[in-house]
Parts: C-alpha cells; sequence; structure tokens
C-alpha cells in the first residue's frame, strides 16, 4: 500500500500498486486483482486514474517501430510525450495534438483523449492514433482502430482506461521545419473582444487565451490571447533547459484572493496593448509549466481541483459571462484560468471537446469551492455543456450524464465485455460509469 | 599533433564498437546497454530467450540509433560458448556479464540440484564464457571485461551463502584474469551491486538510503571502465559498509543476524 495521488493532490488514495513491464505479467495480473484502473503518470488531476489497486504503466515505454516516411511511431502506452519529443524534434516531426503538458503517457492521452491548442484544426489525440492494442478483462489483446473493432476505438478513446488496459499505440507525428514557434499575443479589453479575436484568428494553427477570471464589469473577460505556428527555419537542435522546482507545499493562504488579484493585474499589464509578436521555443509556447518541477505545490498540501467545462458555440458568450460573474462575486480566483475556442465534436463515446468555448480554472480546495462549483455546474448543463472527467474529482452523477448523452452505449459496451467487473476508478463508481 | 589525431582515430573507431553484455534480459543489464548505447556503441545483447529482449532491442535502435543484435546463449550450456563466439562477425571491444541467479537459500541447502544451479549460473558458466573471451583479448592485446559479481561475495552469511559463496569465487577468478591480463593490457572490472531495485529484489523490503537504481549501477560501470578502475561498488556507500562487515570478527560475526 502507498499513498497514490493525481496531479491534483486530491483525493489521496492508499493504493496497492503493481507496475508492470512485462505483457505476460500484466495478463497474469487480471487474474488476480478485481477492480483495478491503469496509472500512468498521475497527471490528470482528479480522480480517474485512482483506485484501490492500481496497475502503473510507466515502465512499459519502448519505442517499437518508426516509420519516418509516414512519421507513424509505434510506441508501448507507458513512454512520455516528452520521450517522444526528445527523439522527434530534432528529426523534425512533433506531435500532432499536445495537451499542455508533455509529462503525460500515451496511454493516458489516449485514455483521456487530450486535446491541445490546435483543437479547431486538429481535433483531439485519438485523431491522430492509427492504431492502438487494448488488453481486455477475458485477457485477450485485441487491435482497434477507425476501421477494426470501431466501437472498442470509440470507447477506448476518451474512455478514461475503463475499457481495459492500452498496450501500444501507432500514432502519426507532423512535420516541423523549426522548434521555434512564431507566436503573436493579442491583448483584448472584455469578453466580447476575446471572442472577437479568436474568430478573427482562426486559421492559426495554435491558440489559446489567458483570461482574467476575477475581473469585473466593463473589464470583465480581458485576456491574453496567444496564436501562432512552427517558424520555418530549420533550426531543430536540441536545446537543454534549466528547470525551477518548488521543493515544499506552500502554505494554504499563500493564494488567497489578493495574491491572485495581483498576479492577473500583473500578469495582464506587463504585455504591451494590441497585437504583439513574439520567437519563442515550443517548449515556452506548448510547455509553459513543466518549466517547474512539482508546481502543483503552490496549491498547499489539500490540493487543488482543475473545473474544465465546455459550452456549445451558440451559447458560449452568454453561458461565459454567467459563469465568470459568478466566479468574481464569490472571490474565489483561479491565476491559471485558459480560454480556448474548439472545433468539431468527434465521435468517441466520452471525448470531451465539442464546437464551443471552454474555460478551465485551478481552485485551491477549501471551504466554500464545492458548492461554488455545484453552482457552476447548473450554468453549464443549463447551457448544454460539459465537464472534463480528466480534471474532475468531484461533480456528480447527474451533472455527467446530462453532459456525455452517449454514456448508455459506453455502459452497454462495459458489460459486454465484462469491462465494469475488472476496469474501475474512484470516478467511474461515483459516476456510475 | 600527429598523436593527438591518432587518438581521435582510435576514439571515433571505439565508438561504432560492439559491447557484449550476456545476460542481457536483467534490469541492470538494460540499463547498462542503453548506458553504452548513449555512448555511442554497437550491442550484443545475449541470454536465454533472446527473442524477449526484441521489444527492448528496437526501442534503443530506434531512439540512439546504433546497431543492436539479439543473440541466443545459455550460459550452462558450456560446450555451446566456444560456437556462440566464434560466431560474432565483428568480435566486440568489451564483454559485460549481468549472469546472474539470486535462487533460495533455503532449498539449497535441502536440494544440491538448486546449490549446483547456483553455482554454475554465477560462477561456472561465466568461468567457461570468460576463458575464451580472455584468450582472444589476451592475442588482440585489447578490451575490457566486466563481471557483476556481489557484495554478497565479500562474507558469507546465513540467508544468502550459496550464492554469496559463488559470487566470491567469480570475484576471486576476476581478480585472477585481471593480474593475468594486465600484461596484454587488457582491463578487468569486477562490480559489487549492493542492493539494487530490480526485478530480482522485487517484494525485498529494501532500505531506501541503501539501494541503487539500474541506471546509477549503469553509470557506474561505464565510468569505471572509462576510468580503468578495478573493483567498484556500487552504490558507492556499500564498499564502506562491506569494509565495516570484513572487520568484525569471525568469534562475533557467527553470532549475528545480518
Amino acid at each position: 500500500m502507498s499513498n497514490t495521488k493525481s496531479w491534483g493532490n486530491y483525493p489521496k488514495v492508499a493504493a496497492s500498486r503493481v507496475t508492470i513491464s512485462e505483457t505476460e505479467r500484466l495478463k497474469a495480473l487480471l487474474n488476480e486483482v478485481d477492480d483495478v484502473i491503469s496509472y500512468g503518470n498521475g497527471r490528470s488531476y482528479g480522480d480517474s486514474a485512482l483506485n484501490d489497486n492500481v496497475v502503473c504503466i510507466k515502465p512499459k515505454n519502448y519505442f517499437l517501430n518508426f516509420d519516418e516516411e509516414k512519421g507513424l511511431l509505434h510506441i508501448q502506452a507507458g513512454a512520455l510525450l516528452s520521450d517522444i519529443l526528445e527523439f522527434s524534434v530534432p528529426r523534425g516531426w512533433f506531435l500532432k495534438v499536445s495537451p499542455g503538458t508533455k509529462l503525460i503517457t500515451v496511454g493516458g492521452a489516449i485514455a483521456s483523449d487530450i486535446h491541445g491548442k490546435n483543437h479547431h484544426v486538429e481535433g483531439c489525440f485519438s485523431e491522430s492514433v492509427a492504431m492502438l492494442s487494448l488488453l481486455l478483462p477475458s485477457g485477450e489483446i485485441v487491435s482497434c482502430s477507425n476501421t477494426e473493432n470501431v466501437d472498442l476505438f470509440r470507447a477506448t478513446c476518451g474512455g478514461m482506461g475503463l475499457t481495459g488496459v492500452i498496450v501500444d499505440a501507432k500514432i502519426y507525428l507532423k512535420k516541423i521545419r523549426s522548434r521555434y514557434i512564431d507566436q503573436k499575443t493579442i491583448k483584448t479589453k472584455n469578453l466580447k473582444e476575446t471572442f472577437e479575436a479568436f474568430e478573427k484568428y482562426k486559421d492559426q494553427p495554435y491558440s489559446v487565451a489567458w483570461i482574467d477570471c476575477l475581473a469585473k464589469k466593463g473589464r470583465m473577460g480581458r485576456s491574453l490571447l496567444m496564436v501562432g505556428d512552427f517558424s520555418d527555419d530549420g533550426q531543430l537542435d536540441f536545446v537543454p533547459k534549466k528547470k525551477l522546482n518548488i521543493p515544499f507545499y506552500f502554505p494554504s493562504f499563500v493564494l488567497n484572493t489578493l495574491s491572485v488579484k495581483l498576479f492577473n493585474a500583473f500578469y495582464y499589464g506587463k504585455v504591451k496593448a494590441g497585437v504583439s509578436e513574439q520567437r519563442v521555443d515550443f517548449d515556452t509556447f506548448f510547455y509553459p509549466l513543466d518549466s517547474i518541477n512539482n508546481w502543483n505545490r503552490i496549491y498547499g498540501k489539500n490540493g487543488f481541483t482543475q473545473y474544465q467545462f465546455i459550452l456549445p458555440k451558440k451559447n458560449s458568450f452568454e453561458g461565459l459571462e454567467e459563469i465568470l460573474k459568478t466566479i468574481a462575486n464569490s472571490g474565489k480566483g483561479s491565476f491559471l484560468s485558459v480560454l480556448k475556442l474548439y472545433g468539431k465534436e468527434n465521435e468517441n463515446y466520452l471525448s470531451f471537446p465539442i464546437e464551443g468555448y471552454s474555460l478551465a480554472l485551478d481552485f485551491k480546495i477549501e471551504k466554500g469551492l464545492f458548492p461554488l462549483l455545484d453552482q457552476l455546474d447548473e450554468i453549464v448543463i443549463n447551457k448544454g455543456g460539459r465537464i472534463y472527467l480528466a480534471k474532475d474529482a468531484r461533480v456528480s452523477k447527474a451533472t455527467f450524464e446530462k453532459g456525455y448523452p452517449r454514456i448508455e452505449v459506453f455502459r452497454k459496451l462495459r458489460r459486454k465485455y465484462n469491462m465494469h467487473e475488472k476496469f474501475n476508478s474512484i470516478q467511474s463508481k461515483r459516476l456510475g460509469i | 599533433m600527429k598523436s593527438s589525431t591518432q587518438y581521435n582515430q582510435n576514439a571515433l573507431e571505439s565508438k561504432n564498437s560492439y559491447i557484449l553484455i550476456i545476460g542481457a534480459k536483467s534490469d541492470i543489464a538494460k540499463a547498462v546497454a542503453r548506458k553504452y548505447a548513449e555512448e555511442g556503441f554497437n550491442l550484443y545483447l545475449a541470454a536465454r530467450n533472446a527473442s524477449a529482449l526484441d521489444e527492448f532491442a528496437s526501442d534503443i535502435k530506434i531512439r540512439l540509433g546504433c546497431k543492436v543484435a539479439c543473440l541466443e546463449l545459455d550460459i550452462l550450456d558450456y560446450t555451446s560458448h566456444q560456437i556462440f563466439y566464434d560466431n560474432l562477425k565483428e568480435k566486440p571491444l568489451g564483454v559485460i556479464s549481468a549472469v546472474g541467479y539470486l535462487g533460495d537459500q533455503e532449498k539449497a541447502e535441502n536440494d544440491f540440484a538448486e546449490t549446483s544451479k547456483q553455482i554454475a549460473t554465477n560462477f561456472t558458466g561465466i568461468v567457461s564464457f570468460f576463458n575464451i573471451i580472455a584468450a582472444d583479448f589476451e592475442e588482440r592485446k585489447s578490451g575490457f571485461i566486466c563481471g557483476i559479481s556481489s557484495v554478497a561475495g565479500d562474507r558469507g552469511r546465513k540467508s544468502n551463502f550459496i550464492y554469496g559463496a559463488a559470487k566470491a569465487a567469480l570475484s576471486t577468478y576476476l581478480s585472477g584474469l585481471r593480474n593475468r591480463l594486465y600484461e596484454s593490457g587488457v582491463h578487468v572490472i569486477t562490480v559489487k551491486p549492493g542492493f539494487v531495485a530490480t526485478k530480482m529484489t522485487e517484494g525485498l523490503d529494501l532500505p531506501k538510503k541503501l539501494t541503487g537504481t539500474p541506471q546509477q549501477v549503469a553509470n557506474d560501470i561505464y565510468k569505471a571502465q572509462k576510468n580503468k578502475k578495478n573493483v567498484v561498488y556500487t552504490i558507492w556507500i556499500w564498499r564502506w559498509i562491506m569494509l565495516a562487515i570484513r572487520y568484525i570478527p569471525e568469534w562475533q560475526f557467527k553470532k549475528m543476524s545480518i
């Protein structure tokens, strides 16, 4: 038994962990334990990879093949995206889809069907997956893709590890000519301007906005929209970077309304008005927080949660206005608030993205937080939106079900393959998945 | 000026050379293989059921761009060793043995087959193999031989003295081999790992501060080989722990449980 945590440090679970590196041992394990969930690098925020029994898949991290003609990489599920980039960037290849951290496993990327700053162009991670191998409760390993075992593929991508253990996958990479990004930062004064800027820069492959969620009235929704694309300069060499570390948990009072307000004002204020241009390394552009080890410790020992929701485009403006107002009035600040316009929804049963705007907010766990989030849930559901499972540790079953209308198809498939008797997380039990 | 060009030329050649690792399925062997591949060497990975190494080999080939061949070798099939070595087209620059079998002490005490297996795997088989390597390296007047022994060979303890005795014999063998090959310029390294977190020790409750990782062991081995160290303890603190243990008088030691 050891304390197993997710990135939010909430909840904490005493789990018995089994580390596997060989497929044969993994199969044997399935006969020994019931009620188990795969655990990658512990970067999902809530309780989706936590249970009394977890299988650590990280040691299974070998590169099996790389087809340089097609940019097709065959890789085991425990490999980190950072392993891939270290290998691929000097050779002129990049992930087609990458989230805001490269410190997640390939298996985790598939199970959460993660997305990135280019969702409006490239879709989710699953759209770069040519094939994946899945270990079923029966001990059989099946290969799934858009053309083979399609139902298993659609359930497994975004399926939060609840369909089996993802063993390996073939993923397409994209060609790049530089490790640098030509970036534009657009400073907006309010939510309306922010929305207009997103629309105006829609043809940029990468876009994301940091939003000041404590700004009120006329300044509500003021943002820094960052858009960009890979440069063309042929510079691909590896540049090692220094890392900072947060050596201990900050006392929980460090982050309060005042300090977050100050940070937000400073962060917003230091950028020039209008449009400015920068050239930044891909690490700075995609993974700013990866350069600080253990950054989650700034939220203190009690941990934090990330509240991420998405609203259909037609209701986004109204919905966001209402939500930002509610947050600003509550005084609970989130100093990492990220807004993004998404592209079309895919066909996976539980993938998060739909076409519309998503907002992600980090809150430290404290008294009064969960009632506020319940209030936000209500607005999200009323506007036809949903909550992201990879970030969640507290949403109710009813809220979840309203947001994910295809859940019944997923449940049926779980029963068909006996997955519900073998693969469960604390989250899946809470939500009756 | 000329000599420095000569030196660089040699360095370049050695980087494309092969390193032969036997017992290549162990976690330490894999870490050593990765270390040498990172340093630009090609690899022969030899083990029983070598096909189990295919995925590992492809990982190293793809990520580090070196040549890797997985070869079938049964350390207990002594007569096959010469044939195995003769079949290597390009002879290796160095050979590292990570062959080891911890076994079960209690079983060994009551079952000679188990005792015999521990001795043969940890000692006899390696000697058979290294004799062949030594003869070739001596003639070529180059190369290195590295044997992974164990701190368990430094003093016999009731918990694992069959294994320990075999490792002690291996350490003694390596010491003699070093002495023999010194004049030919062939270097011999004895590696004595203390606790290492591997498959072999999974489930044992090892003290964290005294337990190394396979990567640490691999780095120590590479450094020791490069700097021509003779006997290396890994992690370093074990040199001092074993020094202390060796100094306990026998009349006292026999009463102890450590």
